[in-house]
């Protein structure tokens, strides 16, 4: 009893550290003062100004859903290339792949900017920066689609083929949606990966161009004087995304209830 | 009107020609050419691309003067330097705090484990600048004065969830029948954790530790914002400052990749030196 | 009709199939197949049966040679274009799709040329995919055909490992292929359910009257099965014949031994239709040169039990087993175990005494290129074999691996094997045998028991006296018969390959 006393009060000790700066962000959102720690008035004023940072959340979310899309695309089809290609290809291509998992982002993004000197554009570019994006995040939709491949049943395409499907029908209507759980959560990796990156964002950006990650960061590290006028509605953004995630996820572990119930039925 | 037809023969069809032009030369693996050409493109080439700068000086002669200018720059070393032991120090700090909450975690009811697990995850989801934010703001709550020490708490809190997930992977998965082994041939309780838990969750300490120990090398974002006026900071920003410079202009291509070169031989050591290519991917890759 | 049954629908012309490490899956196979025929290929695991299967299915590609059906070449079509189905071992069906949508995957991909006449009887060709009405009718026909009417909204993940097979059936035949490929599609099932399965499969042959091609590595199940059996080892043919052919005239000691129970017996011809094995000039019904090594089976259910000198060759029974209808026996004669099935029962450790009939001996000519022995490995990483220990090179068990200075090999990926104790097949070839006159210079003792002049060297034969193991190798020197000599093989000339893989 005292030993799970003991264990429990740990874990919480922890989510109590990770998640108490994070409670008093979304408390001091609801603050009509800028200032954390001096209590004014409740108000939803930080909220109502959050049209001020408008473009910057559309920014965030274009960048990541448009390079994750073509992250995704790029990476099943090098998923699939890459599990049924036995011979050096396959090989050099998924070595390839492991480059910027390991890499540093600096590194990856620096050595972006001298690929755009060399092919003589601009260092600061929105194609530079989706290129980055997409560097940044394939790799890992590669990695959560080939565990489904290697999952799947090695007869189902030939079963395919020798029903009379061609290749391409046998990849579309048998091998696409067995491994589209992986898929899925490759492109959902795709998406974090590109919500949370600043590095690449920062250096590759055009300079008039600003996601969430760069914006606070000139709020919180450079402290510019229009920049931290910000921070509170920041604080209201946070919020907003937490409750985000906590909605995502209650919804996703009510839905997989129901799968494993369903499934029990039958 | 519209059965003025009359059917008088019915054969199977097998298009013929479609297959040999087309249906035979086809194969799956050629299905990763266009990621393999986007990655030769933006990936390796680029790679290359920093060999080339760092052993070139801004008018394309080959020389060393990069390098023999990094190592004799006394502030650079020591970036370079104090880099590695913070990163260090907070892979340390993170493995410390980690591991108990993973082996507790591992050990639970799987439903409880489930849910806290997901609380744990959960502030991943939140931009990481923005969680660098709210650490700034609890610390300026409790006054605790930006510097080195305000540093290592932001970036514990920033990694803090990229070690645990490896790591509990790695427990949940290890034969519980090996440590019940281990008490039934007389092991105690602290023998059979280490020599039996410990050394079989070694994988997930590693994949965890590779997690956070080279991204904070680089990190510089967590520095810049909790260094204030002490000027603390991290071999990434020695690479960005090259590129990015005051507003954003490339100050030194040359200097920059040389440092960047540098990097990738720490990277690609610590790799080597840790086993990390043997497995299929690093722990960032894992999702649950 | 006789005549059709007659015609070949498919035909191998040296088929061969190499695959990218050198290995010969398949070499040089030349076989027919009759329309409606039931076929097996029969084989132990990596003979070549799946590649051969795969190859017909359009899988794989020949490295050489050619598949015809119904005379015209087909090695380059694509499986999707051939009137050739498959049933997978583990069944293949698509998960994501129900029982109905499965069987009707080929169904709704399928086209058909229909020429129509318009009012003016000008002739019109359309391709035309399936109607859903005709579609439905042959899945719902399909269906009737495995009984699984009414599983049509099921999903298949939900089904049994029975019913998922029928699905599996339903699906190929459904599409009306003119062969129907079946790879070990009983493989999954518990027993009871395969031999209910065997039966049903052999009537769906009969009622849809199309070509089954079968692979499978149970003998049994071959027997019952079909009407021709291709016996197959490390990628060749070793006999094709019906079952009772196969059964009762093996072609040589592996056919005999992968079908049905067997003796089989080293031997060698001692005289005019004389074998001498176990000890014994047996006499027998074939013809062969005199000295020559030959195979010899003998079926359990041949070798005759008589009281203790009575027979041909005493012995000692040394286990016995009750199997429902025989008993099953073993019996001792020297070293060698000799397995009998009789209706009377002999109890174990009685003295007993065995008779072979002439005609239940069936004697297989003996490809001698090589001597094949098993043997072990020692602590001192040399080999035992043929009563004699030799220095052999351990490594090549394991390719790339080296010795370490205790004595263990370490394997490429750096794993560490003992090899104390491990059972190896030995084989030296006819070059590679010295004797001597010194007893101490070799590893092995015996006698010279043959000595036959080649044209240009002589073929000796060395055998020990402890268990009679024969050394065969040619010489150009002159030595005499009865001479004790020792053998030396020179470590490099030492072939050596495991009997099965270490668990490491």
């Amino acid at each position: 009893m005292i030993k799970k006393f003991f264990t429990r009060g740990y874990v919480f000790l922890v989510l109590a550290f990770i998640y108490i700066p994070i409670f008093i962000l979304v408390m001091y959102s609801f603050n009509q003062g800028k200032v954390i720690g001096v209590w004014e008035r409740f108000s939803f004023i930080w909220y109502r100004k959050l049209g001020e940072i408008k473009d910057v959340v559309f920014n965030t979310i274009t960048l990541a859903v448009v390079s994750s899309i073509i992250a995704t695309i790029l990476g099943t089809l090098g998923a699939v290339g890459i599990y049924y290609s036995k011979g050096k290809l396959g090989k050099s291509v998924k070595t390839a792949s492991q480059i910027p998992v390991v890499n540093s982002e600096v590194v990856t993004a620096c050595a972006l900017v001298m690929l755009m000197i060399i092919l003589g554009l601009s260092h600061r570019s929105i194609f530079g920066l989706y290129v980055g994006h997409i560097v940044l995040s394939a790799p890992f939709v590669v990695l959560s689609v080939i565990p489904k491949l290697k999952q799947m049943d090695s007869n189902l395409y030939e079963a395919a083929l020798d029903l009379g499907a061609t290749p391409f029908q046998a990849l579309f209507k048998v091998v696409l949606p067995e491994i589209l759980p992986g898929v899925f959560s490759g492109f959902m990796l795709a998406i974090t990966l590109s919500l949370d990156d600043y590095i690449i964002t920062a250096t590759l950006s055009p300079l008039d161009y600003d996601t969430i990650s760069t914006a606070v960061y000139k709020a919180i590290a450079l402290s510019t004087e229009k920049a931290s006028e910000q921070v509170p509605i920041y604080r209201a953004l946070t919020t907003i995304i937490f409750l985000i995630t906590v909605l995502a996820v209650v919804l996703m572990n009510v839905r997989s209830n129901k799968k494993v119930k369903n499934n029990g039925k039958v | 009107m519209t059965e003025q037809r009359k059917q008088i023969s019915r054969t199977d069809f097998i298009d013929d020609k479609k297959s040999v032009k087309r249906g035979f030369t086809f194969s799956r693996k050629q299905l990763c050419i266009p990621y393999g050409l986007f990655l030769a493109m933006f990936v390796v080439f680029p790679l290359l691309l920093v060999v080339y700068y760092a052993f070139t000086d801004s008018t394309g002669t080959f020389t060393f003067i990069n390098f023999l200018d990094f190592f004799t720059d006394m502030t650079k070393i020591s970036t370079l330097v104090i880099s590695v032991l913070v990163a260090m120090l907070v892979t340390l700090i993170c493995l410390l705090i980690s591991y108990p909450v993973a082996y507790i975690l591992s050990r639970m009811n799987q439903k409880t484990a489930f849910v806290l697990l997901l609380l744990f995850i959960m502030p991943m989801w939140i931009n990481f600048v923005l969680r660098a934010m709210a650490m700034k703001e609890f610390l300026s709550l409790v006054q605790l004065p930006l510097g080195s020490f305000a540093n290592i708490i932001g970036l514990t809190y920033d990694y803090l969830p990229f070690m645990i997930l490896p790591l509990y992977s790695t427990l949940i998965k290890t034969d519980r029948s090996l440590e019940e082994a281990a008490f039934d041939l007389g092991a105690g309780k602290v023998k059979v954790f280490t020599s039996v838990t410990l050394p079989l969750s070694f994988s997930g300490i590693i994949s965890g530790a590779m997690m956070v120990f080279l991204p904070v090398m680089s990190c510089y974002v967590i520095t810049d914002t909790f260094s204030g006026s002490t000027g603390f900071t991290v071999i990434g920003k020695l690479i960005a400052w090259c590129f990015l410079g005051e507003n954003g202009a490339m100050t030194n291509v040359n200097g920059g990749a040389t440092i960047s070169l540098i990097m990738l031989v720490i990277l690609f050591g610590t790799m080597l030196a840790t086993g990390g290519f043997k497995k299929e991917s690093t722990g960032r890759g894992t999702n649950i | 009709m006789s005549n059709n049954s007659k015609e070949k629908i498919i035909e191998l012309v040296g088929l061969t199939r190499e695959f990218e490490d050198g290995m010969l899956a398949v070499d040089n196979v030349n076989l027919y197949v009759r329309k409606g025929e039931f076929i097996t290929f029969l084989g132990p695991s990596g003979c070549g049966k799946t590649t051969t299967l795969r190859m017909i299915a359009g899988f794989d590609k020949p490295t050489a040679g050619k598949i015809l059906l119904n005379g015209k070449d087909i090695s380059d079509l694509p499986p999707n274009k051939r009137p050739i189905n498959t049933v997978f071992q583990r069944y293949a069906l698509f998960p994501h799709l129900n029982v109905y949508e499965n069987i009707a995957f080929g169904l709704k991909l399928k086209k058909v040329k229909v020429t129509y006449q318009d009012s003016q009887g000008k002739e019109i060709e359309k391709i035309e995919k399936l109607s859903k009405t005709e579609i439905n009718a042959k899945v719902e026909k399909a269906l009737k055909m495995v009984d699984l009417e009414g599983f049509e909204k099921r999903s298949v993940s939900t089904l049994s490992g029975g019913q998922q097979q029928r699905v599996a059936i339903a699906r190929a035949i459904v599409n009306e292929p003119k062969i129907l490929l079946l790879d070990e599609p009983l493989g999954a099932l518990d027993l009871k359910m395969r031999k209910d399965m065997q039966l049903e499969l052999k009537e769906m042959h009969k009622k849809l009257g199309i070509t089954f091609i079968y692979v499978t590595h149970d003998q049994e199940e071959a027997l019952t099965m079909s009407d021709t059996i291709v016996v197959m080892k490390d990628g060749v043919i070793q006999q094709v014949g019906t079952p009772t052919d196969i059964y009762n005239e093996p072609k040589n000691s592996f056919v005999a031994d992968f079908i049905g129970e067997s003796n089989i017996f080293s031997a060698t011809i001692v005289g005019d239709r004389k074998v001498r094995f176990i000890g014994h000039n047996f006499d027998c019904v074939d013809d062969f040169a005199i000295n020559e090594k030959v195979d010899v089976v003998v079926r359990p259910e041949d070798v005759i039990l008589l009281d203790k000198g009575e027979g041909q060759v005493d012995g000692k029974i040394i286990n016995s087993i009750f199997k429902g209808v025989h008993y099953e026996m073993v019996m001792q004669v020297g070293k060698t175990e000799i397995v009998i099935q009789s209706t009377v029962e002999r109890k174990v450790g009685e003295q007993v005494s065995l008779l072979i009939k002439p005609d239940n001996i069936h004697i297989m000519a003996k490809e001698f290129s090589t001597n094949k022995y098993d043997g072990y490995i020692t602590k001192h990483n040399t080999v035992c074999f043929g009563d004699g220990e030799f220095e052999c090179d351990v490594t090549q068990l394991y390719k790339g691996s080296i010795l370490d200075e205790d004595g263990y090999l370490i394997t490429e990926d750096g794993d560490k094997i003992d090899l104390t104790d491990v059972d190896v097949n030995v084989e030296v070839g006819l070059k590679d045998i010295e004797i001597s006159d010194h007893e101490e210079d070799g590893g092995a003792v015996g006698n010279i028991v043959s000595m036959i002049y080649k044209g240009d060297h002589y073929q000796l034969i060395v055998r020990t006296s402890e268990n009679e193991e024969d050394y065969v190798f040619d010489t150009e020197d002159t030595w005499n018969e009865n001479d004790r000599v020792s053998v030396i093989i020179k470590k490099e000339n030492i072939k050596l390959s495991l009997k099965q893989e270490i668990k490491r």
